[in-house]
C-alpha cells in the first residue's frame, strides 16, 4: 500500500487528521457476514430486525464481495472443510481489516470440542480482533462487540509501527 | 476473407448454389453456440441458508444440471453422541436444526423415556407441546419473511424478524434460552411456566395471527410474488415421497401426511383439534401457502393448550443418575422442517451406544438435482428458499 510506505502515513500525521480518518473509518464499517450456524440467525436478527437494527451503528451489511468489506464476522461452527474458503475470502479483503469471532464455536470449538471435523477456533486460521462468548450470543452482544471495535479503531494511532503493521494486515497486539 | 467473394468460392466451402442457405444457418449456429457454464453458488451465499454449495451447470440461463455439495457444516453428531451421557446429548442436539431447537429435543427424550419406561406427567407433556409449537411458529415465521427476500421483496424479511422476537421472548421466558432452550429432562421438563407467561403468550399469538394476515395480503396476494413462485419447482407427490421429502414440502404436493396426526401418538397432539393443510400444486407457491396455514394452525393449537393446560407436577420420578436399560427404539416426530427421527441403541450405560439421526432437510435437498433441472437461475433461488432447509439439519 503506497499510502503507508511512502505517502502521508509514512510519517506521523497531525492529531486532527488522525482523529478524522479514524472517525470516518469507524462509522463506515462494511461488514462481510459469514453466517455459518446458529449464530448466523442471531446475526441476521441483529442486522435485519427492527428491534436491534445494527445499521444505526454505521455498519453496512451485505457488501457484494469481500473485496469491499472492512469487517468480517465469523458466526458459527468452523469446520475443517470450510477453512480454505474462510482463509481465501479473508485474504481477499483489503487492509485494514477486522475480524469478529462470534460464538463459542468460532472462538474455541464450543460444544464440539471433541469433534473430528470441527476446527477448534477460527483464530487458528485468521487473526481475530474481538471474541464474543455465548452459544449463541444475543444480538445485543454483537452490537456491543461492534461498539468495542469502533472504540478501538478510534484510538488507533496513524503512522506508528503498529499501525503500519496493522494496515499491512499483520496482527497487532493491543494492551 | 473478404466480403467481395461470394461464399461458394471460399476455400473449403465448395457447395452447390442451392444449398447455400442451410450452410449459412449452420455457420450461424456454430458462431452462436455457447458452451456450458459452471456456476458455483456457495458455500457462502445468502440464498443457501448457510453453507450449502451448489455447483450449477448452465446453458445460457437455463440450469441443465445442479449438484449440491454438502458437508460444510458436518460436526459429527452421531459420533459425539457416543461420548456423552443422555442429559448432555440434549444440549448437543439442540443445535442440529438451530431454528427449532426445542422440537429437536423431543424425539430423543421420548426415545430415552420409552427405553426407561417412564411417562412424563400430563402437564409436562402440555408444556412440551406448547414449546414445540412455539418453536415451529418461530421457525416458519423466518421462512415466511425470508421467502419474500428470495424473490426480491425486502419488507417481509423485516416483519418476519420483528414478529419472531415475540415468540422468542416467550421461549426465553419459559426456558431461559432464546435459541437453545435445553429444557427437556428425561421424565418431564425442567421448570414450570413462570407467572404471567400465559397472558403474554395470548398477546403474542394475536400478533402472530396479525402478522400472518399481513403476509397473506402482501405476498400471497401479490401478483409479482405469484408470477415468481407459481409453477416453479413442482414436486410430484410420488416422486417427492420416493426421494424422502417430508413435512410441509410433501404436504404442498397434495400428500395428506402429518406425523402429529398419523404417526405413533406423541406429546398431546391427540387431545388437540387441528387441521392438516395440503395443496395440490406442489410448486413454490404451494409450499409457501401451506406453511402460512400451518402457522395459523399452530397458533390455534397453542391457544387450545393454554385453555386446557393440565395441573400437576412437571417431572416424573427419575433416578439421580440416569442409566437407560439395554434396548433399541426408533422415535420419529413431525418437526417444522419435516420428519425427524432418532434410532437409539442402548447397552445399559449412562450414554447411548449408537444414535442414528434422521433429519428432514437431508432428504429434502436430495431432490434438488432433479428439481433444479431446466429452471432459470433466479428460480434456483426461489426453489432453494421455498424448500426451506437448515444446513445443520442436512450435515449434522
Amino acid at each position: 500500500m503506497g499510502l503507508v510506505e511512502k505517502g502521508v502515513l509514512s510519517r506521523k500525521p497531525l492529531k486532527p487528521v488522525t482523529w478524522l480518518l479514524n472517525y470516518s473509518r469507524k462509522y463506515s464499517l462494511w461488514m462481510f457476514q459469514w453466517g455459518l450456524a446458529c449464530c448466523a440467525i442471531e446475526m441476521g436478527a441483529a442486522l435485519a430486525s427492527p428491534r436491534f437494527d445494527m445499521m444505526r451503528l454505521g455498519v453496512i451489511p451485505f457488501p457484494a464481495s469481500p473485496r469491499q468489506a472492512d469487517l468480517i464476522v465469523i458466526s458459527g461452527t468452523v469446520t475443517d472443510k470450510m477453512v480454505p474458503a474462510i482463509k481465501r475470502l479473508y485474504e481477499q479483503m483489503p487492509d485494514p481489516k477486522y475480524v469478529i469471532s462470534m460464538g463459542s464455536c468460532a472462538n474455541c470449538g464450543g460444544p464440539y470440542w471433541d469433534s473430528y471435523s470441527v476446527t477448534k477456533g477460527v483464530d487458528q486460521v485468521i487473526p481475530v480482533d474481538i471474541y464474543i462468548p455465548g452459544c449463541p450470543p444475543r444480538p445485543e452482544a454483537l452490537l456491543d462487540a461492534v461498539v468495542m471495535l469502533q472504540e478501538r479503531i478510534q484510538q488507533e494511532g496513524l503512522g506508528n509501527d503498529e499501525l503500519v503493521a496493522r494496515w499491512r494486515g499483520e496482527p497487532v497486539e493491543v494492551v | 476473407m473478404t466480403t467481395t467473394q461470394p461464399p461458394s468460392q471460399l476455400p473449403g466451402f465448395e457447395v452447390e448454389p442451392g444449398s447455400l442457405n442451410p450452410l449459412a444457418d449452420a455457420r450461424l449456429a456454430v458462431e452462436l453456440d455457447t458452451g456450458d457454464m459452471i456456476l458455483n453458488m456457495g458455500p457462502q451465499h445468502p440464498a443457501t441458508h448457510g453453507t450449502l454449495r451448489l455447483v450449477v451447470r448452465l446453458d445460457g440461463e437455463r440450469v441443465i444440471a445442479a449438484d449440491p455439495v454438502i458437508g460444510y457444516m458436518h460436526r459429527g453428531y452421531e459420533k459425539l453422541t457416543e461420548f456423552r451421557t443422555y442429559p448432555q446429548i440434549t444440549t448437543l442436539i439442540n443445535r442440529i436444526d438451530w431454528l427449532s431447537s426445542f422440537a429437536n429435543e423431543v424425539p430423543f427424550i421420548h426415545a430415552a423415556e420409552q427405553l426407561m419406561g417412564i411417562e412424563a406427567p400430563q402437564r409436562a407433556q402440555h408444556i412440551r407441546t406448547l414449546l414445540t409449537e412455539l418453536s415451529r411458529i418461530a421457525t416458519i415465521y423466518l421462512f415466511l419473511g425470508e421467502m419474500g427476500l428470495q424473490v426480491g421483496a425486502l419488507t417481509p424479511a423485516f416483519w418476519g424478524f420483528r414478529d419472531r422476537e415475540h415468540v422468542l421472548n416467550l421461549i426465553e421466558g419459559a426456558t431461559g434460552g432464546r435459541f437453545h432452550p435445553n429444557f427437556n429432562r428425561i421424565g418431564g421438563v425442567k421448570d414450570d411456566l413462570p407467572w404471567g407467561w400465559i397472558v403474554e403468550c395470548r398477546a403474542a399469538m394475536k400478533r402472530i395471527l396479525d402478522g400472518c394476515d399481513d403476509f397473506e395480503d402482501v405476498l400471497v396476494g401479490n401478483e409479482i410474488f405469484q408470477a415468481r413462485t407459481r409453477g416453479v419447482g413442482i414436486i410430484p407427490a410420488e416422486l417427492g415421497a420416493a426421494y424422502g421429502v417430508s413435512g410441509a414440502n410433501l404436504r404442498a404436493s397434495g400428500v395428506d401426511w402429518d406425523l402429529r396426526r398419523d404417526g405413533k401418538p406423541y406429546l398431546s397432539y391427540n387431545e388437540l383439534d387441528f387441521k392438516v393443510w395440503t395443496h395440490q400444486d406442489g410448486d413454490s407457491f404451494a409450499r409457501y401457502w401451506v406453511r402460512l396455514q400451518e402457522t395459523r394452525e399452530s397458533v390455534r393449537m397453542v391457544l387450545q393448550l393454554l385453555d386446557g393446560l393440565a395441573s400437576g407436577p412437571v417431572m416424573a420420578k427419575v433416578p439421580r443418575i440416569i442409566k437407560v436399560p439395554a434396548g433399541e427404539v426408533w422415535v420419529e416426530t413431525e418437526n417444522p422442517l419435516g420428519q425427524m427421527g432418532y434410532y437409539v441403541v442402548s447397552k445399559g450405560a449412562i450414554g447411548p451406544f449408537r444414535v442414528k439421526i434422521r433429519s428432514a432437510s437431508f432428504s429434502n435437498v436430495s431432490i434438488l438435482p432433479w428439481l433444479l433441472r431446466g429452471l432459470y437461475v433466479p428460480d434456483v433461488v426461489t426453489v432453494l428458499g421455498s424448500l426451506y432447509f437448515i444446513l445443520g439439519d442436512i450435515d449434522r
